[in-house]
């Protein structure tokens, strides 16, 4: 699926988007939490864009783990140390390989719910950024199994994710800031929750090309 | 003496805390990691990670915090401290909590014993 130079250009191209897309993160956390979803968000991964030259011809695992590192100091927001601890565990899990298969994608992403699932103290059903991490991981591995590629694996878990995104409008958030909102969030979408649907579309869009 | 650290998205609320513990235990190893290195609210794994190191002793560190993010940035921090270091979060309002916390520090209580009390300071009334 990738090696680590593509690995690398995912990161990067992720860390663009997500620069692109701050205003309307953090837009999206006006409403429900203290306004600061995608300033945070892009202040880490600009962090990581500046990280990535040092990180070329390392392997995956030391990639992610940096990552991971970089989103926990500089973010500053919850979201850095859960898409942090994410990528960290991801990286262990990912130690001394130079390629990702889609099978290892989808590893990372089963630890990396594991992850925030136990940082957080949070499940399925609750408008966090799991609501779209979970579906992405079924997505994922069914079309796996169905042995489709790559590049539709991905797809498949993007769209999940994007879907999972857009169902925490109906959810009453008891996690995180949301929480202090309670009924009035309804009708929201989960800024975190947006922030992954919008990492795993810039991902699936860079293993079309 | 056991260290203190108070951690919050807000430098201004993290340092009166401090000034408030003073009132009644001047004098302990007390460090604030409030807002982010510019200023700007959030929290901030390297600002805590600084205050734990500034007031850090044999007898252990406990960290209290406000909320939310301050929680998890301040788990990702003991995560990855030096093994055979003690440093804890207690779980319990800010200010009662950092009032408590000191006074016991200062009278020179054990890092067990003051987790203890702390453990209390959510379920005492005010009113």
């Amino acid at each position: 699926m990738a090696d680590s130079k593509k690995v690398i250009d995912i990161i990067g191209a992720v860390a663009s988007k997500i620069e692109e897309k701050k205003d309307e993160l953090t837009a999206l956390d006006q409403p429900i939490g203290d306004s600061d979803h995608g300033i945070n968000m892009a202040r880490g991964f600009c962090a990581v864009q500046e990280k990535l030259p040092e990180l070329e011809g390392k392997d995956i695992g030391t990639i992610l783990k940096t990552v991971g590192m970089t989103l926990i100091s500089k973010v500053g927001g919850a979201s850095g140390p859960l898409y942090g601890s994410a990528f960290m565990k991801s990286g262990t899990a990912m130690a001394g390989k130079q390629e990702l298969t889609s099978g290892d994608f989808i590893a990372c992403l089963d630890t990396s719910v594991h992850a925030v699932e136990q940082l957080g103290h949070a499940c399925a059903g609750e408008a966090t950024m799991l609501d779209a991490m979970i579906p992405a991981l079924a997505a994922m591995k069914q079309a796996e199994s169905s042995g489709r590629s790559a590049a539709e694996i991905l797809c498949a878990g993007s769209a999940a994710a994007e879907a999972g995104a857009e169902s925490t409008k109906d959810m009453i958030a008891t996690k995180g800031r949301a929480s202090y909102v309670g009924e009035r969030g309804l009708g929201h979408r989960d800024p975190g929750a947006s922030s992954f649907a919008l990492m795993m579309e810039t991902i699936a869009d860079a293993l079309r090309r | 003496m056991v260290g203190i650290v108070i951690v919050s998205h807000s430098r201004a609320l993290a340092e009166g805390v401090i000034d408030l513990t003073k009132m009644m235990a001047d004098g302990i190893p007390i460090a604030a990691a409030g807002g982010l290195e510019d200023g700007t609210y959030g929290t901030s794994y390297g600002r805590i990670r600084d205050a734990v190191d500034l007031v850090y002793s044999d007898d252990g560190v406990i960290i209290l915090m406000d909320m939310g993010s301050a929680v998890m940035t301040a788990r990702m921090v003991i995560e990855t401290e030096e093994a055979g270091r003690r440093v804890v979060m207690a779980d319990c309002p800010l200010v009662e909590g950092a009032v408590t916390a000191s006074i016991d520090a200062k009278l020179g209580r054990s890092i067990d014993e003051i987790l203890r009390d702390l453990s209390e300071t959510g379920s005492i009334s005010k009113l």
